[in-house]
């Protein structure tokens, strides 16, 4: 199933990460199961096991499904002391999930994330590959809204 | 009090997307000039500039250039350093963001000075925006004959490639991060051997910060004894400052080294929101000390910021007012690097924990003075036993506050919750 994306890249295990990067962002529970690990570990010729390492290293991998939209929040100093909201609260009631949880019809996965490099702008989030910034209560409303009715 | 911009000139006033503006706004004529000079002259203005590293250590640049231009190997690497993962420190994406080709021009002089063969720029995995511009600003750059085989008709070829970082933020320091591009958990290693001798696939490897990269070009421009003219006998040049927090003005500003951080928080970034009074500031990131108003007139060097032992010369500066509490402060500093710290050593592993435990007393008021004192005594032995940047230096921002914050601590202590 990852064939494709796997012969882009070059047989060098150096591009694991890149490689586990690239298969957890196209899937689309954001997650790497038992059968991708093996099927990247063959395509390099390395051990299972040093897939599992990288993958338990790096907070970014997940190995249980996730929502179609991860919804990161920030949760570092900067941003905490720019909110005038608490916009992880927020979130959980209008989605009715709490914090390292997916929604039952796998639209939502709500997390945490450390800084985003936008404290400038706080408080931020993230949904997959999209930032949000200067946050209010009214501002996460529409934005959840948007995702829900359009997406 | 104004900025004085020379590695952020040209924010905002070119399109990051467009190599013609950027070579239009003196882009890449400083590589033109590098070519016709001696690689070890490159090195000597380097020295005479006395550049320091920008991502918070300050270890001399041209130390690090001579180390990686005495190998003989024939593949020698450079890796730039955006692995900017220190809350309220945003100035390398801004580097990034507004201004790549700048960090690209900065990472060629420094390899063709060296002899690199390659280079690699890993940057953070929550900076995705970051990502695709430096990969479309290289295309754009081999297209254009900046990157490649016989850049600029030259004998010098010079690759560049862009990796990403998957969430950790011990890959910051350097040999994590090497393991890192290498595929691997980014577990650090023992020093020496440094990278300069054995670094990337165990080959040598120049290793700096975008800020230190992108500082480059300006200072083949004006020469490194001009340079040198800019800010404090200890830390030359200008430096990027994240400014974040409850200050009315928030982002990345360009000052000469020696200016107060008052100055910053007060003349550029305009203050505090609804003049509110400082309660404290945080220096450099979670890793840096917390400091009271009075100590805000210390000028922003190396040397000052040496009396710290961390890494607050990133120039991150945090702001916060009167209305928050410092232990609710230093219990997130402690959880963050509880959650970050990657389990190797016994003391950061267990520490942060314990430290923790410790903190909640305070803000329980429960504490006693067994507690300061353990708490210090902990916080020494993080510091000294840890064997990476992370846990020598989490302990900062406490042991700063015992310090600087003494009051605090023992109105907690007499002022027990009652019942
Ligand atoms: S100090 Fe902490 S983060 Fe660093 S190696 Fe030890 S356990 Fe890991
Ligand atoms: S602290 Fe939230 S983006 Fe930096």
């Amino acid at each position: 199933m990852l064939k494709e994306l796997l012969e882009k890249y070059e047989k060098k295990e150096d591009l694991l990460l890149e490689i586990l990067l690239e298969c957890q962002v196209v899937k689309s529970d954001h997650f790497i199961s038992k059968d991708d690990i093996k099927e990247i570990a063959d395509y390099l010729s390395i051990p299972e096991s040093k897939v599992c390492s990288v993958l338990s290293f790096y907070t970014f991998f997940s190995d249980k499904p996730r929502g179609k939209y991860i919804i990161q929040v920030c949760k570092d100093i900067p941003c905490y002391i720019s909110s005038d909201v608490n916009v992880l609260n927020i979130i959980e009631k209008e989605l009715g999930i709490r914090v390292n949880e997916t929604t039952s019809n796998k639209q939502f996965t709500l997390e945490y994330t450390s800084c985003l490099g936008c404290c400038e702008a706080g408080p931020v989030m993230r949904i997959n590959d999209k930032i949000y910034t200067h946050l209010t209560a009214d501002k996460i409303k529409a934005i959840l809204s948007e995702y829900r009715v359009y997406m | 009090m104004k900025e004085m911009k020379l590695v952020s000139k040209r924010f905002g006033k070119i399109n990051p997307l467009s190599i013609d503006e950027y070579i239009n706004f003196d882009g890449y004529k400083n590589l033109k000039k590098a070519l016709k000079m001696e690689k070890t002259s490159i090195i000597e203005e380097v020295e005479k500039a006395y550049l320091r590293g920008r991502g918070g250590a300050g270890f001399p640049t041209a130390i690090k250039m001579m180390g990686l231009a005495k190998e003989t190997n024939k593949e020698k690497f450079i890796i730039c350093n955006a692995d900017e993962g220190e809350p309220g420190n945003f100035k390398d994406r801004y580097l990034m963001e507004n201004d790549p080709h700048q960090v690209l021009e900065g990472m060629l002089i420094v390899a063709y000075a060296t002899g690199a063969t390659k280079g690699y720029i890993y940057v953070r995995g929550e900076y995705q925006k970051s990502i695709s511009l430096l990969k479309w600003s290289i295309d754009e750059a081999k297209k254009n004959g900046y990157l490649g085989k016989n850049i600029l008709g030259s004998k010098f070829n010079f690759d560049i490639e862009v990796r990403s970082g998957a969430g950790s933020y011990v890959c910051g320091e350097e040999f994590a991060l090497i393991e890192s591009l290498e595929g691997k958990p980014g577990r650090t290693r023992v020093k020496p051997p440094f990278p300069t001798s054995v670094g990337l696939h165990n080959k040598p490897t120049l290793i700096n910060n975008v800020e230190t990269f992108s500082t480059i070009p300006s200072l083949i421009e004006m020469g490194g004894l001009e340079f040198a003219k800019i800010g404090t006998p200890s830390s030359t040049g200008t430096k990027l400052i994240s400014l974040s927090g409850n200050v009315k003005h928030k982002g990345v500003f360009e000052i000469p080294y020696g200016v107060p951080i008052r100055d910053v928080i007060y003349k550029l970034g305009g203050g505090i929101e609804k003049d509110r009074k400082i309660k404290m500031v945080q220096l450099g990131g979670a890793c840096g000390p917390i400091i009271p108003d009075y100590m805000l007139d210390m000028i922003i060097d190396y040397e000052r910021f040496e009396e710290f032992e961390s890494k607050t010369g990133a120039g991150a500066i945090i702001v916060m007012d009167e209305r928050f509490d410092l232990f609710d402060i230093l219990l997130k500093v402690v959880r963050f690097f509880q959650h970050e710290s990657c389990g190797k050593c016994t003391p950061c592993r267990e520490g942060h924990i314990q430290l923790a435990n410790l903190i909640i007393k305070f803000i329980e008021r429960k504490a006693t003075v067994k507690d300061i004192i353990s708490l210090e005594s902990l916080a020494r032995v993080i510091h000294q036993a840890s064997l990476c940047g992370l846990g020598q230096t989490s302990p900062t921002a406490i042991i700063s506050s015992l310090r600087y914050f003494r009051d605090d601590y023992i109105d907690r202590i007499e002022h027990p919750q009652k019942g």
